[in-house]
């Protein structure tokens, strides 16, 4: 769906829900979901529909993913790093992520 | 100017007014509702829904009584409701917890319930002190600051804006009028009728209910009658959804049925100021995570402030005017916990113009009147 304009960025490995992708420092979170062709990061919380990236720069908080352990993180608005870890989410957040 | 006539004109469209409403019009189906626009200060849209019990009744056994009876009703009332209108006010009573941070506010808490419980004429409210072990059986996410709490079966909670919406749904399907912008400027009383200036036009009825919040304060004496009423801030952070963890209401943290918990934990005497501030705001988010650590890792997505109608000895004031016969006042600050009472026992009281009804005897304002023993 999305491809990069430049491939000439420093990988960097994450792992989304499990998986080991390779993403390009300096690439968000939702940028690198995006380019490994993840475009669901969540479902809303009434009526289970799927949600991504949309505004990509922190407004509409439609892209929201547990990063590192922490439910409801904006993924347009984080940074990917080395060994991260991004689950998206199929419900609610639970107050123990 | 447009006239309209009603048998009934209701002041004011919150919880206390949409009740009265939703209660009378099946009988009356003539009645009109003026509200404010939206500018308005409105308790009922800003308040915490719980429906509670322990801790009422202070000073005045009858309050204790009128709010049992409103939480035994509140079922019933709640399927009524949604029979009707298809509305689910999510009221749910799983009794409801009030939570200690140390010993000493224990202690105090205790005392206070006591005092309650042992006035003459105050019925049996359910009341049970857990300690932190047994609580924690019950609530999992207390932290270790938690030194206790009281429970009462009685309590629950609600979703108060679908109540709103509910008894508005439901006034309207009985054949009666909502006029919103129609601020009452001036209400006159001759050859039994009440002619109400608005900025909607004047209405015209035959007997006139004030249910206007703050402002019976200064309605009530136009039509005989005193409503000593003041604005107490209450300030509410909501969270983002998430998924459930708190089965039980407590006093002021509470989960709602989709998920957001909502933290309310301010009293403030401060007038006409229905600012949100960090100062407070902040107190409360530290209680509210002192008392359930991991409320720290949500994200908070809403504040508001908004002003409780507050009468002068904190229960209920209804009055049945004896100089404009056929005006009423109500005014109190559980709009939601005695929505029933209102909806089911003052309607039909004001339905068939009993003036004389008890409610009205024992909420009236003239126990503002006896002097104090020196």
């Amino acid at each position: 769906m999305f491809r990069r304009l430049r491939d000439d960025g420093e990988i960097v490995t994450i792992r989304v829900d499990g998986r080991l992708v390779d993403a390009v420092a300096g690439d968000s979170v939702a940028a690198a979901l995006l380019a490994a062709g993840v475009a669901r990061t969540r479902v809303t919380d009434g009526r289970g529909e799927p949600r991504g990236p949309y505004c990509a720069i922190g407004a509409c908080f439609d892209c929201l993913a547990t990063i590192d352990g922490i439910g409801n993180r904006r993924a347009c608005t984080v940074e990917v790093a080395p060994g991260m870890s991004i689950e998206t989410q199929g419900a609610k957040r639970e107050i123990t992520r | 100017m447009k006239t309209f006539e009603y048998d009934i004109a209701i002041v004011g469209g919150g919880l206390v007014g949409a009740a009265i409403g939703w209660g009378i019009a099946p009988s009356r189906p003539r009645i009109a509702i003026l509200d404010e626009g939206d500018l308005a200060l409105r308790a009922s849209r800003g308040n915490f829904a719980l429906v509670w019990v322990q801790g009422k009744g202070a000073g005045m056994p009858r309050y204790g009584m009128w709010t049992l009876r409103a939480a035994e009703s509140w079922e019933a009332f709640a399927e009524s409701l949604e029979r009707q209108t298809g509305i689910d006010v999510q009221y749910r009573q799983p009794g409801g917890f009030h939570i200690a941070l140390s010993r000493g506010e224990l202690d105090r808490r205790l005392a206070d319930l006591a005092q309650i419980q042992a006035q003459p004429g105050m019925p049996t409210i359910h009341l049970e002190t857990l300690d932190p072990a047994a609580l924690r059986t019950l609530l999992p996410e207390i932290g270790p600051e938690v030194a206790g709490a009281t429970y009462s079966k009685h309590d629950g909670h609600c979703n108060s804006l679908r109540l709103l919406r509910a008894l508005h749904t439901g006034f309207r399907l009985h054949g009666g009028t909502y006029l919103a912008d129609h601020r009452v400027d001036s209400i006159a009383h001759a050859h039994g009728e009440f002619r109400i200036a608005t900025n909607g036009g004047e209405i015209r009825a035959a007997s006139i209910v004030l249910a206007a919040g703050l402002d019976n304060a200064r309605l009530a004496p136009m039509v005989g009658m005193a409503m000593p009423v003041h604005p107490v801030r209450g300030q509410i952070l909501a969270t983002e959804k998430t998924g459930r963890f708190l089965d039980y209401p407590v006093s002021t943290v509470r989960q709602t049925d989709e998920g957001t918990v909502l933290i309310g934990d301010s009293r403030e005497e401060i007038g006409f100021d229905t600012r949100a501030t960090t100062d407070v705001l902040a107190a409360m988010a530290d209680r509210a995570q002192r008392m359930f650590p991991r409320l720290a890792r949500l994200n908070v997505v809403r504040s508001w402030a908004a002003l409780r109608v507050m009468p002068r000895d904190g229960s209920a004031l209804y009055e049945a005017s004896s100089d404009c016969p056929g005006a009423y006042a109500l005014a109190t600050h559980s709009g939601v916990t005695l929505a029933p009472n209102h909806a089911l026992v003052l309607a039909r009281h004001i339905a068939r113009a009993e003036r004389t009804a008890e409610p009205f005897q024992a909420f009236s304002a003239r126990r503002f009147d006896v002097p104090k023993a020196a």
